[in-house]
């Protein structure tokens, strides 16, 4: 393109009047900003002592827990929704029929290699029957790549323990007396 | 006579290792503290003793970062030039070192300390080489041989943004080290002596530190001394965003930490000088009087105050560098060389003619004024001050331009205005 094209628009900065020019004005002022910072209230929270404090659980999308249903059964009905939206590939499901009567099939295994997800809450978004959820926790440490591969056991406690912290998404829209509506 | 006076500076010499050693180590903690508060953060607050789980506000941090210096896998590049590279870390680290061979930290400890039969009847002067006439041009002359590590280091590194450091910063250091010298020539012609003690007692004795009476000598030499230490808003040598590491991008373990170390002691000479050539040294108004005719005749108190005072002072010129480190941004290249050139170096020339004149004629018009002489040179300083950054802002030298795409702009192009 010509620079002497018509379209161009050319602008020009303003110019630095005295005081930018003489240089003190901006030289207090940036002082100013940093001595304003050297005293104020720090934003660390000092970690592990002190948590996070995570505004809403529902929200927040840590480690993946396997939801159980009223009679502490797999909640999930191994319909690979959830690998199938999975950007990163990282859930493994076997499916097998299932042993009880109120649906056709159940995960015989259902895996997840944590190392590789990328915490996008696509699975969650996914499921039909809101079996997978992300849970509040953010800080999950192993020894091995093997031991962050987590199966269908481990899925199932971190349940366990976070079900009185966070209610799944069916109790919750339960409390709010709004049953089967879509979000 | 002999044996006392060598331990004397032995002593002192091991005193002055050991403390500067343990400041940069410290600094290095100060400046991490300082960068984190800046940015709303609290920084290293954990490290304590050491196999204990005492925190002690992390002030173990220092041993923990010079452990794993030391322990670091130390990688030489097979490209390199392997006696200079060796040689450019050792070359800055002892020069830094050196200089603090005529710096004083305090004035003098009382005389007769030891037994009369030692023969040591003088008192102890708190400098580790006392009584050098030629203090400052030996602070110079060694202060310079630092552009030898950096050049060297860039050079033997064989690695273009090393090489593209050590350039920068050859070029940086030595148009910088030019109004470095018109600050300090104004204070020596101003005192008649390039003794860092004479300096200090003269400024005691009168009781008005040079930086008032020379404000724009003191300016430039502080804004030099920034530019010399290699601090920001003049750390061009190691721009991260544009050299990766700079002229010691290539350098790891023992020999990386000798570069930081000395950087850290470029930043402490240079506090140390602004304090005892403009700052008045250990003098603060009625705290640090000494008896005899020279005022330095001191008591066990004064000498401790005068140390402490003048580490005070040292210690609020680092403070402000850590801190000026987050305030302003870094020049650009050719802005640097122009503030160097055209603002700093006629600034320290009209200083040092002030100073000139004022050394010459200064007690006649003092006299016609009918003004304290002091008071009046004071106040000539201060105009001088305001005249020269008036001017200088006029002339706005760093402000060009040189953009090319403005060049191919026909002159008859209608160019808008942002407005304000």
């Amino acid at each position: 393109m010509n620079a002497n094209d018509k379209r161009i628009r050319w602008v020009k900065e303003p110019a630095l009047g005295m005081a930018g020019k003489s240089y003190l004005l901006l030289f207090v002022q940036g002082l100013a900003t940093t001595l304003k910072h050297l005293v104020s209230r720090k934003k660390t929270v000092q970690s592990p002592e002190e948590r996070h404090e995570i505004p809403d659980p529902i929200i927040y999308r840590g480690v993946h827990r396997l939801n159980r249903d009223e009679q502490g059964r797999v909640k999930c009905v191994a319909c690979f929704l959830c690998a199938t939206a999975c950007p990163a590939h990282c859930i493994d499901i076997v499916a097998a029929e299932s042993p009880w009567p109120d649906r056709e099939k159940y995960p015989q295994s259902f895996t997840i290699d944590e190392l590789r997800c990328i915490y996008c809450g696509l699975c969650e978004e996914a499921c039909p029957v809101d079996a997978i959820e992300l849970t509040s926790l953010y800080d999950l440490s192993g020894k091995s790549r093997e031991e962050m591969i987590f199966d269908k056991q481990k899925l199932l406690s971190i349940y366990d323990q976070t079900k009185d912290a966070e209610p799944t998404r069916t109790e919750r829209l339960k409390g709010e007396g709004g049953g089967g509506k879509a979000e | 006579m002999l044996l006392p006076l060598t331990l004397e500076a032995l002593l002192k010499i091991a005193l002055l290792i050991a403390g500067l050693m343990t400041a940069a180590a410290y600094f290095v903690l100060l400046e991490r503290w300082i960068a984190a508060w800046v940015q709303d953060r609290l920084g290293p607050n954990r490290v304590g003793v050491p196999l204990t789980k005492i925190r002690l506000f992390g002030l173990g941090q220092p041993i923990a970062d010079g452990v794993k210096f030391l322990f670091k896998a130390e990688f030489t590049p097979g490209h390199v030039d392997k006696f200079i590279y060796f040689l450019a870390p050792m070359s800055i680290f002892a020069a830094a070192i050196l200089v603090f061979a005529v710096i004083p930290f305090g004035s003098a400890l009382p005389p007769n300390i030891f037994p009369a039969s030692w023969g040591v009847g003088e008192p102890i002067q708190l400098v580790a080489a006392p009584g050098i006439d030629v203090g400052m041009i030996y602070v110079f002359a060694v202060g310079s041989i630092a552009v030898y590590g950096v050049v060297l280091g860039g050079w033997a590194s064989n690695n273009k943004y090393s090489f593209l450091g050590g350039l920068r910063s050859g070029a940086q250091l030595i148009s910088y080290e030019l109004p470095l010298g018109l600050g300090i020539l104004g204070v020596v012609l101003a005192s008649g002596s390039l003794r860092l003690e004479t300096i200090i007692s003269q400024q005691a004795q009168s009781g008005a530190w040079n930086c008032f009476l020379q404000p724009l000598g003191f300016l430039v030499f502080a804004v030099a001394s920034f530019a010399e230490a290699g601090r920001l808003p003049f750390d061009l040598p190691e721009a991260e965003q544009e050299l990766v590491g700079g002229y010691h991008t290539e350098y790891s373990g023992i020999k990386l930490m000798m570069y930081l170390v000395a950087e850290f002691l470029h930043m402490i000479t240079a506090s140390f000088l602004i304090a005892i050539l403009f700052l008045g040294g250990w003098h603060f108004w009625g705290l640090t009087d000494g008896g005899g005719p020279d005022g330095n005749t001191v008591t066990w108190v004064v000498a401790v105050l005068r140390i402490i005072v003048l580490l005070a002072k040292v210690m609020a010129m680092i403070l402000f560098f850590m801190v000026v480190r987050w305030s302003w941004p870094r020049f650009r290249y050719d802005q640097l060389m122009d503030i160097g050139w055209k603002v700093m170096i006629p600034w320290g020339l009209a200083n040092l003619i002030a100073v000139a004149v004022w050394v010459e004629y200064g007690d006649r018009i003092a006299h016609s004024l009918g003004l304290p002489p002091l008071l009046c040179m004071g106040l000539c300083g201060f105009v001088i001050l305001l005249l020269g950054w008036y001017v200088a802002t006029k002339a706005d030298p760093t402000l060009n331009d040189n953009r090319p795409r403005r060049r191919l702009i026909s002159p008859d192009r209608h160019v808008e205005k942002i407005e304000v």
